[in-house]
This record gives C-alpha cells, structure tokens and sequence, in this order.
C-alpha cells in the first residue's frame, strides 16, 4: 500500500526538465529584486542611495542572457513544461524590449523618487517584480502562466500608482486602477473559465483545438470576448479605457510613463499570445470584435485628446489611440498572423522609445514649471533648445511623420491592413489614416507651444537637467531616429516566422 | 563614363553634408553667431562643389547619355518591404538639383546680416540645412518609399521657419501650410502602398513599377485611383487649383529665406514628382487625368492673377503670381508631349530663378520700410535706384519677356497645349490655350502695376526722409547677381536646359503617345 502510494507521489512530484538557460533572464531579475530587498532590509536609510543604480543593473545583467539566447538563435524555440513556457525569438525581443523599458523608467524615477518625500526602495522592488511578470507574460503559452504574469505586472502597479499618498489626485489614481484592474481581472477569469471547460487544458495550443471542433458556439464566442475584454482593460481600449487619463494624471510620472509604456505593451503581449495562438481557428469571432475595437478605440482616444489641455492627460488619450494602431492589425490576422504580430510587435518598441521619450521630457519640464498644463511648455525653445529638438522629434514621431521611427510603426500597420486587399482592412486602413492627420494637430500643439509662444511667466532660466534623465532622453532619441531612418534595425528583428507554433 | 569617386559617393555625399554641417552646428554655442553662419554658407558651397562638380561630369556624359540614370547608388535599406536606398541623376532632375544648389548658398548670403526676428540665427540656418537635405534627397531618389521620407523631411524645417520667424500670422500660416501637406502627402502614401501591392508587392523602385504597370496589366480603373491619391499629394504641393490657399499665406508670413525656398525650391517638387513618379509609372491613368489637370492649370493661371489685381500687399501679390506660373508649368505637364513636359521643366527653373529673386527683393524691401503694402510705397527708383531697376527687371523676366527665361517656360507650354498627346482632346486644350494666353496678359497687367506704384513716382511722405531707406549692400549684391545673371543666360540660350530634359522626356512622352493611340 505504502509502495504504491510512494512510487504515485513520486510520479507526481517528478521535476520536469527545466532548460536553465532559458529562463535565465526571469531568474536574474527574481534575484536581483530579492537582492534589493534584502539590501534595502540591511542597510535602511544608508542604501537609499544606491538603489536606482542597483536596480538599472539588475536590469542589464538580465538583459544578458536574453542576448545569449538570441545569438545562440538556431535552437529556438525553446520549449519547456509540456509546451506552457517558449522562449522564441518573439519572446526574447518583447523581453528585451521590457527589460530596457525598466532601465529607462529607473532613469526617470531616480530624480523624481529621491527628491520627492516617498519610500523609494521599495519603489525599486516593486518595478523589477512588475518588470518580471512583464518577461514571464512573453513566453506564457498557458492560461494559468497568463493570468499569474497579468497579475504580478499588475499588483505592484496599484501600489506604485498611488506612490504620493500625500496627495488625493495619487490616492484617487490607485484606487481607481485597482478597482477597474480587479474587475478586468474578474471578467479576464470568467473567460478563461469557460475556455478551460471547452478545452480541459489551461493550453493555449490545446485550446485552439479544442474550441476548433467545440460546437458550442455561444459558449465558444463568450469565452473569447471576455478574455480579449480583460486584456482590454490593460491595453486602454476604449470603451474600457475610461480609468487611463485619472491615473496617469494623479501617478508619479515616471510610473505613468511605465504605464503607459510598459504595462501597456505587457497586456498586448498577451492578447498576442492568446488570439494568435488560442484562437488563431476563430477569426469570425475575434476579427469583427478587434475591428470596430480598433476603430473606435483610435477615433475616440484622438478625439478626446484634441480637447485636453493637460500634456500628461494628452498623453493618455493619446496612448488609447496609439493602443488604437496597435489593435488594428489584430483585425485582419487570419491567414496573415505572423505579419500581423511583427507589425504589432514593431509598433510596441517603436511606441516605447517615443513615448518614453516625451515623458522624461514631461518630467524635465515639471522640474522647472511644477506644471502639466500644455500652456506652461511656451518658450522652451528659447531656455531649452536641445530639450525642445529632442520633445519635437518625439511628437513628430507619435505622429508618424518620417524620418524619426512614428512613421515605420504606422507603415508596418497600413502595410497588414492593405495586405490582401480585404475590404474590412483597407476600411480600417482609411479610419487610421484620417485618424493620424487628427493626432497630427494636436501633437503639432504641442510643438506650436513649444516653438512659437513666449514662456508664461516670462522665466527664461535654464532647466538644469539631472544626468540620468539626459540618459534617459539620449536612449530614447537615438532608438527613435534610428528607427525611422533605418527601419531595418527593428523590422529584422521582428521578421517573425512561425509564432503561433508552441 | 562617370567619374568613379562620384559614381560611389557624389549623391550619397551631396545629400548628406548639410545634415553633416547641421550636426556640427548643433554642437557649436549658439552665442556663437559669426561661427554659425561660417559654418553653414561653407557646409552650403561644400555642397554646391560637390553638386555642380557632378552636374559637370554628367554634362561631358554627353547628350546621348542624358536620359538615363547616372551615379546610380543601390544599397539595401528597409529589406521587409524591399525599400531600396536607390538614388540617381538623369536629365530632368540635374536642373533642378542645380537650381537647389544655387539657391540654397545664396540665402545663406543672405541671411549673414538678414536673420529675421526673434534672431538665433544656430537654430535657423540648422533649418535651413535639414531641408537642403530634403530637397535634394527628393530628387535623388528612384525608389518611392526613400521619396516619400525625402519629401516629408521637408515639411518640418519650414513649418517651424514660418511659425518661429514668420510674420504677424505665423501661427495661422504655419498650421495651415503644415495640415495641407500632411494630407496630401497622406493620400499620397497610399496611393504607394496600393501601387506596391497590385504590382506584386516586392518593390517600390519607380523604373520598376512603371515596368510592371504596363506588363501586368492593372485595371485602367485602379490605375486612375492611384494616379488621383498621387495628385492630391503633389497637386497640394505645387499648388494647384483648388488647394492653393496654403500658399498665399505660407508666403506672405514666412521670412524671406524661407519665401525664396519655398518659391524657388520646394514648389518644384509637387511638378516633379507629377512628371518623374505618376507620369513615368502611371501613363495610362495620366491620360484620363490630363483634362482635369489641364482645366485646373487654366483656372490657376487666370485665377492667380487676378488674385494677384485684387492684392494690396507686395509679398502676397508675388505669392498669388506663383500660383498663376505653377498653373502654366502643370498646362506644360498636362499636355505629356514632349514640348510640353520639356517647358514644365524649363518653367520650374525660370520660375525658382525669377521668383526667388522676387521674393530678395521684397524682403529687403521689407527691411527698408517696414511693410510692404503698396499703396504706401513708392519712388524705389529715387530711394535705391539700384534695387528699383532690379525690381523692374525681374518683373519683366516673370511677365515673360523674350530673351529672359520666364519666356520659354510660358511659351513653350502654351504653344505645346495647341497639340496635346494622342488621346487627349485636342479642341479642349485649345481653349486651354487661349484661355492660358489671356492670362499672359493678365500677368504683364498686375506685374506692370506692381512696379509702377513701388517703383516708380516719388516717395511718400513718411518716408522721404527716412534714414534706414538705402540701396543695396554688398550681401544682396553677392546674393542676387547670380540668379540675375541666370535669368539672362537662360534666356538666350534655353537650349542648356531643353537638350537636359529632352531626353528623358521624351522617353516618358513616348510611353504615353504609344498608350493613347
């Protein structure tokens, strides 16, 4: 009795193999995060000073292996646990991708956390936890590894956001995120739960074959539509987006900008991961709903950021519609899904070097203004040219005007959407454009203040610029223009073949 | 043969040394101002040697070779899409690189004791740079996707030269200039994507795709839709009839460096783009478009000038007889003969040369008088004979008097639009003609009166005594002899422009005439 019971135990608790190489980076970063934290236990107030430094290295030192991995191309993918976890060359780029955002957002954070009166060692534990659910999301081929990496992206989030407690506007951004994030969450387990009856595996892959022959069509339809509504949720897409603009105004800005960057790229990756491998066989489902996703998500974003006249708030809106683009291709993804995804994924490294970009000008600017207000940017062309070069080359290319990278993402886009010649994509495609001439005016604004109109108060005094925010806009500048004058540095590495194998 | 060090390098160079000069000035202290202005006229004649140092090894090329592409630089750019970095020189776009060339150093002259208001001369003559580069990319390129960057990286510098350095209504003007562009060159993209993918989808090289147009067949219908998402992107840009509006006040607000690009330069690349990408790759569709192009190149020309009577202020008069001479370069276009398409060519030079040196003068008009509305000048010939007779010169070149060059880009392209292509209905272009003849008179009609209320009779009272009024200094001397001297070289001898342009010409001329019979 005893034998048989010991031999089942361990047939169950049997260590699957695990290709240490593989998940290097995500255990580097787990590491070096309890490595902060142990630091920051030891050392209290003495070590506040190196944390930044020390969670930048973090991020690079997990950057590491991913490189390795990368060069050592030939034997990806890597499977592991029964095909639940893949690292691929979509994976390993988005990884990238993240680990780099998490650098960047350190570099923002530095200034703003150390002068601020807020505890900031466990701001920098909370980015590189949320940073690891981020690298997790990218190789998740499982609904549990999916929901597990949403949620650890998440949770530090809702503390993050409301980082200056002193203050209502923070308090209000949190609670708001938490709730509307909470019930996503709610909605996102509702789908998979019905996914999971259909198919009896968390599989991704499974799945699809699963609700392929599945004949219960209601059921089939309402498990897609919720989970694409939870992630909905994380990507801003409107009608979902209504907490974005409150958060991003009463968060710190360097965590907006990792909102609006990084986390938002976090719960792309997902919707990626799941209809292009979940629900590849579904297209008459999820297509008409990703469409008129898109369509209004980008016409309503553009149209609501014509109106504001706070430049964070613009920025949110504006990232609803930029989250507009990037739905787009989804639209049209059946028969086309690796293009789709490499323009998607093209568009999210593209969008976080800008973004990233404008909101380290934000907070540069904030430094001297104490202001959000788009009137308060008049004259920093003449206290702070290179500041106001560096801002312009980010609007132009949110704007998707060449020759800085905007243009390329928006390019990758059209070309998925005029593919083919589909009558729904080449609809979408004329939304987009009469979409990008909107966002066009109101990022011009921005120049317009910028360039052409006197400072407000007439305070011409230089801003003196901390080096770690030069840092941060000299990255994202260099990224941003290389990108548009040499698309091929990103196109090459998105060129994905194949990402909806397992 | 070409020489080998332009063969690998003379474009790639030519292209990028502004940018080069920009970037060096972007390290170099703005109170540095002399050093600034050092450095771009030198970055501008660095550029002008290596440009005119080809444009003279093309022209011992000899005739024969003029209508194929020269300097040929083919190098893998955006390899998804198969964009190429492919640029070359042939016979229609040497004139126009030189009149860049030219142009661009002497508003650099210019502008060493011109730098409008509020100043900062690093951060304007940097723009002044970037578009160089612009403006010389695009016509370079041979590959429509490395066009289309070319073409956009022109739209910044300017809008920020109108909006930063701009008159009264910068704002208005800069915005307006910047959303028209915008959305032409929208419709313009477009129009390329769909052309890439009914084509095969495996190039944007323009000799290419003119070849698959015809080898493969595409529908004459979708042919015409592209050809229309192309003219919306150039027509705004040249501007033609209806989309003009930008123009007016782009000029009259814009400084007078950026009046003369505008005028000299950038204009151009709306009618070349007309002959070198949708002409060249769409001939089919050109035909069925000629008419309308042709009706709104007539309305232009009768419509500018009369827009030009009903002005009161001198740049805005200038700005209006742009739209009137563009309207006779696209009735050149219009007709895709040879003659014609060779007088567009010749119109687009006389035009920069004749024009651009309007636009000298009325800046420094400007700076004299501190306006520029007419009823209030007068008597220029008494205050500043020199700049007076100047401006009665250049008024005759633009009315198109023989022996200047504004004579054979107006005449020729009436002349041609009495014989447009087969296919194309003769008697309409021969209302056409007449009614572009008209406007020749109209033309003589408002530049005759500009000079005669600016120049001559005496001056006004306010300033009669007015000490700043002097004649010209020794920068406009530099700055504006050139094109003067031009304006009468061409005049006598056309034929180093026409035997340029012919070749390639009338290849693209041939192409059509074998479709329209």
């Amino acid at each position: 009795m005893f034998a048989v019971l010991s031999t089942m135990l361990a047939a169950a608790i049997e260590r699957p193999d695990i290709d240490w190489h593989a998940v290097l980076p995500e255990l580097l970063l787990l590491g070096g995060g309890a490595l902060v934290t142990v630091i920051d236990l030891v050392f209290l107030e003495r070590a506040r000073k190196i944390m930044p430094t020390l969670t930048s290295l973090v991020f690079l030192v997990a950057l590491i292996p991913v490189l390795t991995l990368w060069e050592a191309g030939d034997n990806l993918p890597r499977v592991m646990w029964d095909g639940a976890y893949v690292v691929d060359n979509y994976s390993l780029v988005l990884k990238g991708l993240f680990l780099l955002s998490g650098y960047v957002i350190v570099l923002l954070s530095t200034n703003y956390m150390s002068e601020g009166d807020y505890y900031d060692s466990e701001y920098y534990q909370l980015i590189s936890a949320s940073v690891l659910g981020m690298l997790v999301m990218t190789s998740a081929r499982d609904l549990v590894s999916i929901f597990v990496a949403l949620e650890l992206v998440s949770i530090p989030a809702y503390l993050m956001a409301a980082w200056r407690k002193r203050d209502l506007k923070s308090n209000e951004a949190g609670l708001k995120y938490m709730l509307m994030g909470v019930f996503a969450s709610a909605i996102l387990l509702y789908g998979m739960s019905l996914l999971y009856g259909l198919a009896g595996s968390t599989k991704l892959a499974d799945i699809a074959t699963a609700i392929d022959i599945g004949e219960s069509k209601p059921i089939i339809t309402l498990g897609i539509v919720f989970t694409i509504i939870g992630f909905g949720f994380k990507v801003s897409a409107v009608p979902f987006h209504t907490w974005a603009p409150d958060t991003y105004e009463g968060a710190p800005t360097p965590l907006t900008a990792f909102l609006a960057v990084a986390s938002k790229a976090a719960g792309f990756v997902a919707l990626l991961n799941v209809i292009i491998i979940g629900f590849p066989t579904q297209a008459e489902v999820v297509e008409p709903f990703m469409w008129v996703l898109a369509a209004i998500t980008m016409t309503v974003g553009n149209l609501i950021a014509l109106r504001q006249t706070n430049l964070v708030r613009m920025l949110a809106y504006s990232g609803v519609a930029q989250a507009g683009y990037m739905l787009a291709p989804l639209a049209v993804f059946s028969g086309n899904a690796d293009r789709a995804t490499s323009a998607v994924v093209t568009y999210l490294v593209i969008y976080a070097a800008m973004n990233l970009g404008a909101f380290a000008v934000v907070i540069i600017a904030a430094r001297k203004t104490q202001s959000g207000e788009i009137s308060s940017y008049g004259g920093m062309f003449n206290y702070a040219p290179g500041l106001t070069l560096a801002m312009t080359f980010f609007l132009f290319s949110l704007a998707g005007i060449p020759p800085v990278g905007g243009w390329w993402a928006k390019f990758e886009v059209f070309r998925v959407l005029t593919d083919g010649n589909r009558a729904s994509g080449i609809a979408l495609a004329v939304v987009a454009a009469v979409n990008s001439v909107v966002a066009a005016f109101y990022y011009l604004n921005i120049a317009k203040q910028m360039w052409f109109m006197p400072a407000p108060d007439g305070d011409n005094s230089r801003i003196v610029i901390p080096p770690s925010l030069i840092a941060a806009v000299g990255l994202t500048l260099a990224v941003t223009i290389a990108t548009g004058v040499l698309p091929g540095l990103v196109s090459d590495m998105t060129d994905f073949v194949n990402v909806a194998l397992p | 043969m070409e020489n080998s060090f332009l063969q690998d390098w003379g474009i790639t160079i030519m292209v990028f040394l502004p940018l080069v000069g920009a970037l060096i000035m972007m390290l170099t202290p703005a109170s540095q101002e002399e050093n600034h202005k050092s450095i771009a006229l030198g970055t501008t004649l660095a550029t002008a040697a290596i440009g005119f140092w080809m444009c003279v090894d093309f022209w011992r090329l000899g005739k024969s070779e003029w209508n194929n592409l020269h300097y040929v630089v083919d190098k893998n750019w955006i390899s998804v899409v198969n964009a190429r970095y492919l640029v070359g020189v042939d016979g229609i776009s040497i004139p126009l690189i030189a009149l860049t060339l030219l142009v661009v150093p002497l508003v650099m002259i210019y502008s060493w004791n011109h730098i409008p208001n509020p100043g900062n001369p690093k951060a304007f003559l940097m723009l002044i740079l970037v578009l160089h580069t612009g403006m010389l990319g695009s016509f370079v390129a041979q590959d429509l996707v490395l066009f289309f960057v070319f073409f956009e990286v022109v739209l910044l510098p300017m809008y920020f030269m109108i909006g930063v350095w701009g008159g009264e209504d910068r704002l208005y003007a800069s915005i307006k200039f910047f959303l028209y562009t915008l959305f032409g060159s929208a419709l313009m993209l477009v129009s390329f994507l769909a052309l890439y993918w009914s084509t095969g989808s495996d190039t944007f090289i323009m000799s290419e795709l003119a070849e698959r147009v015809q080898t493969q067949d595409i529908k004459l219908g979708t042919q015409v839709l592209i050809f229309g998402g192309m003219f919306m992107g150039f027509g705004i840009k040249v501007p033609m009839f209806p989309f003009h509006t930008w123009l007016p006040d782009a000029h009259t607000q814009a400084p007078t460096q950026g009046s003369v690009i505008l005028a000299a330069v950038l204009l151009k690349l709306g009618t070349y783009g007309f002959i070198r990408i949708a002409i060249q790759i769409l001939p089919e569709a050109a035909i069925e478009w000629a008419p309308w192009i042709g009706l709104l190149a007539v309305i232009g020309i009768i419509y500018g000038s009369l827009g030009c009577l009903a002005q009161t202020d001198m740049k805005r008069l200038i700005a209006f007889s742009s739209v009137a001479h563009m309207g006779y370069v696209m009735l050149g276009i219009a007709t895709l003969t040879d003659f014609g398409m060779n007088a567009a060519i010749f119109g687009m030079v006389a035009h920069g040369l004749i024009t651009g040196m309007l636009f000298f003068i009325a800046g420094s008009v400007k700076d004299r008088f501190h306006t520029l509305e007419i009823k209030r000048l007068g008597g220029l010939l008494i205050q500043a004979p020199r700049m007076g007779w100047i401006l009665g010169f250049c008024t005759m070149a633009s009315l198109g008097l023989p022996g200047l060059a504004g004579f054979w880009g107006e005449f020729p392209a009436i002349l041609a639009a009495y014989q447009p292509a087969p296919g194309i209905s003769t008697s309409l272009f021969r209302v056409y003609m007449v009614v572009a003849a008209i406007g020749t008179v109209l033309a003589a009609g408002y530049l005759l009166w500009l000079l005669q209320r600016t120049a001559f009779g005496t001056p006004s009272e306010e300033f009669e005594d007015d000490p700043e009024i002097h004649d010209m200094v020794f920068t406009e001397y530099v700055a504006w002899v050139p094109l003067l001297i031009l304006i009468v070289l061409f005049g006598f001898l056309p034929h180093l422009i026409f035997d340029l342009t012919d070749g390639t010409v009338s290849d693209f001329a041939d192409a059509v005439a074998a479709l329209g019979k």
